[in-house]
């Protein structure tokens, strides 16, 4: 097995199951050894395509301009408290 | 003929000489979703107060003696990917479930001015990821012209509604295929517009180097008119390109003498059904008495685009859903230890098992190691994928291939097997991975009475020209014309 799944899901912050693991691990191997083929090609001296056209930074005038709304905003987030989202506590 | 089976360029001509209402337009499409969206399962959510709000506001402006757009008054439904202001948005996902939007989709911002009606939210695989729907969060949608089969995906719940004539078009988006695939499994018309054509912004990201919206249709003439709604420059979005957008009805002539097509050979490989090269052959031999020169041509990297776009478009759906955190909005597991313990559960519960196989899958291949041997390999491979593509058209003006390998599978047939899932895909990838134009129209049927699509695609911005030869092929052919029998 070329991955070590448990790690890698602990990475992408997602907890498996057992079953999970397992059904993902044949399939994930399956699918890298597929990939593979991708070495047969020289690509020695090859720039990367990270986008299919040429990109711009894109700039605009630095004006004050209003935000989404505050209230909207909190009134969608699963938890909120004065008017700031409530998570677990982060700082012991 | 019922008004919910006609097109967009037909009602608009019924609607400006005030044969008909856009109320009774709305009103034959609710009733017909009522009749069949139990057999067919494309909407998730309907939106009929908003819709006829619509269109009585259109009624008003044509019985003032307003001039109105050609989509002013026309039913349009919506894949659930593009935020909708006010109107719940899940990306066929639980852990979207109950996420309103505050704001439009510039596209959906864009249809709202030209005063389409908006009649509800389709369903999809899960964030798109998959080729048959069958990934939904929610539902599984079925096929029209035959309800044991899939719809194609990840658009599917669009392309199986227009099909079933539960709505006049639609939007979808297409990252791989998720336009096309399904327009050519429901025999229906799909566009993926050039990448930087049509704004992303408000479109829920998956691979954002690749996802582009686009129309799918009942004929060639409304994908024109759907693309001249939805393209143009948007300052919200830094990847969308700022040149100007013809008026692509001119492009409707039925005329291609001359025009030099394309026919790569690596296309046309062993696992590709016998009934869809049949429609092929069959298509390029009605090109040809048009008067096209049709030559055979390579695009040698063609082998390695499924390679290629599961590494790249894995990469960029884990980082794109890592804002998937139970914080800001969306879904939130009930019970949890503390920080870490939230994350992992909510994610776990709230995202589907194609969601989580490639968001593990690009969390590897990005990983410190790991991110030469795959991620920039897949990148350096894609250069050459595009320069294939650069080199063809310099010698030919549009190419012609099939759309999928195979007509619509059944239901379930591929779900305990994501590589012949993602192998399904192999012809419409490469033009995602270019960043170029393409459309599928229908182009014949299989022995089974299944719809074969037909792709053709341009260089860069050349939708004109796609369309154009689209055009001409419809208008010399009546597989566009076919409805699913929907009664039995």
């Amino acid at each position: 097995m070329k991955m070590d799944i448990e790690k890698v899901a602990r990475l992408a912050r997602i907890e498996l199951s057992q079953e999970e693991k397992k059904i993902f691990g044949d399939q994930l191997e399956q699918i890298l050894n597929y990939m593979e083929q991708l070495n047969e090609v020289d690509t020695s001296g090859i720039e990367p395509t990270s986008h299919a056209i040429a990109l711009f930074n894109v700039f605009r005038e630095d004006e004050v301009r209003p935000s989404f709304p505050k209230d909207e905003i909190l009134d969608i987030a699963p938890e909120e408290e004065d008017g700031h989202f409530r998570v677990p506590r982060i700082i012991e | 003929m019922q008004l919910y089976s006609l097109t967009i360029h037909q009602l608009h001509d019924l609607l400006i000489r005030r044969e008909v209402t856009s109320k009774q337009l709305t009103e034959a499409i609710f009733k017909r979703i009522r009749e069949v969206d139990q057999k067919i399962g494309a909407y998730l959510l309907l939106t009929e107060e908003e819709a006829f709000q619509q269109s009585q506001e259109i009624d008003k402006r044509i019985s003032d003696g307003k001039p109105i757009g050609d989509l002013a008054g026309i039913p349009i439904g919506i894949k659930d990917i593009l935020c909708t202001k006010g109107i719940e948005t899940t990306c066929a996902s639980k852990i979207l479930s109950g996420y309103i939007p505050f704001y439009d989709a510039t596209v959906i911002k864009k249809l709202r001015n030209e005063g389409a009606v908006f009649v509800g939210k389709l369903n999809m695989d899960e964030f798109a990821m998959g080729s048959s729907t069958e990934n939904s969060g929610f539902q599984i949608t079925r096929n029209p012209w035959d309800l044991s089969r899939i719809p194609g995906g990840s658009s599917g719940g669009s392309a199986a509604a227009v099909g079933a004539d539960e709505c006049i078009a639609a939007l979808g988006t297409d990252t791989g295929g998720s336009i096309r695939q399904p327009a050519a499994c429901c025999g229906v018309v799909g566009m993926k517009p050039t990448y930087g054509r049509v704004s992303r912004y408000g479109l829920i990201a998956f691979a954002s180097s690749l996802d582009q919206v686009g129309p799918l249709t009942k004929d060639v003439v409304d994908c024109a008119i759907m693309m001249n709604g939805i393209s143009g420059y948007d300052p919200l979005d830094s990847t969308s390109v700022n040149i100007d957008v013809p008026d692509y009805k001119k492009f409707l002539i039925n005329d291609i003498k001359g025009i030099k097509i394309g026919i790569p050979e690596e296309y046309f490989i062993e696992g590709m059904d016998p009934d869809v090269g049949k429609a092929i052959e069959e298509a390029i031999r009605i090109f040809e008495n048009l008067g096209a020169r049709v030559v055979r041509i390579s695009l040698p990297h063609t082998k390695y685009a499924v390679a290629i776009y599961y590494i790249i478009c894995t990469a960029e759906a884990s980082s794109n859903l890592a804002r998937y955190d139970g914080v800001k909005y969306g879904f939130r597991t009930k019970s949890y230890r503390d920080l870490m313990d939230m994350y992992l559960k909510t994610r776990a519960e709230g995202f589907g098992q194609e969601v989580k196989r490639r968001i593990i899958l690009g969390t590897y291949v990005l990983s410190a190691g790991y991110y030469e041997a795959y991620y920039r390999k897949a990148s350096q491979v894609r250069t050459l994928m595009r320069q294939d593509f650069d080199e063809a058209f310099k010698d030919v003006e549009v190419i012609i291939t099939p759309t999928t390998p195979t007509p619509a599978f059944k239901i379930g047939e591929k779900v305990k097997d994501p590589l012949q899932m993602y192998l399904s895909d192999i012809y419409t990838i490469p033009v995602n991975l270019a960043g170029i134009p393409a459309i599928s129209i229908p182009c014949g049927f299989s022995r089974e009475n299944l719809p074969i699509g037909l792709q053709i695609i341009g260089n860069h911005f050349e939708e004109g020209k796609i369309l154009k030869v689209a055009y001409c092929f419809e208008q010399n052919t009546d597989f566009h014309l076919k409805k699913p029998d929907l009664n039995t």
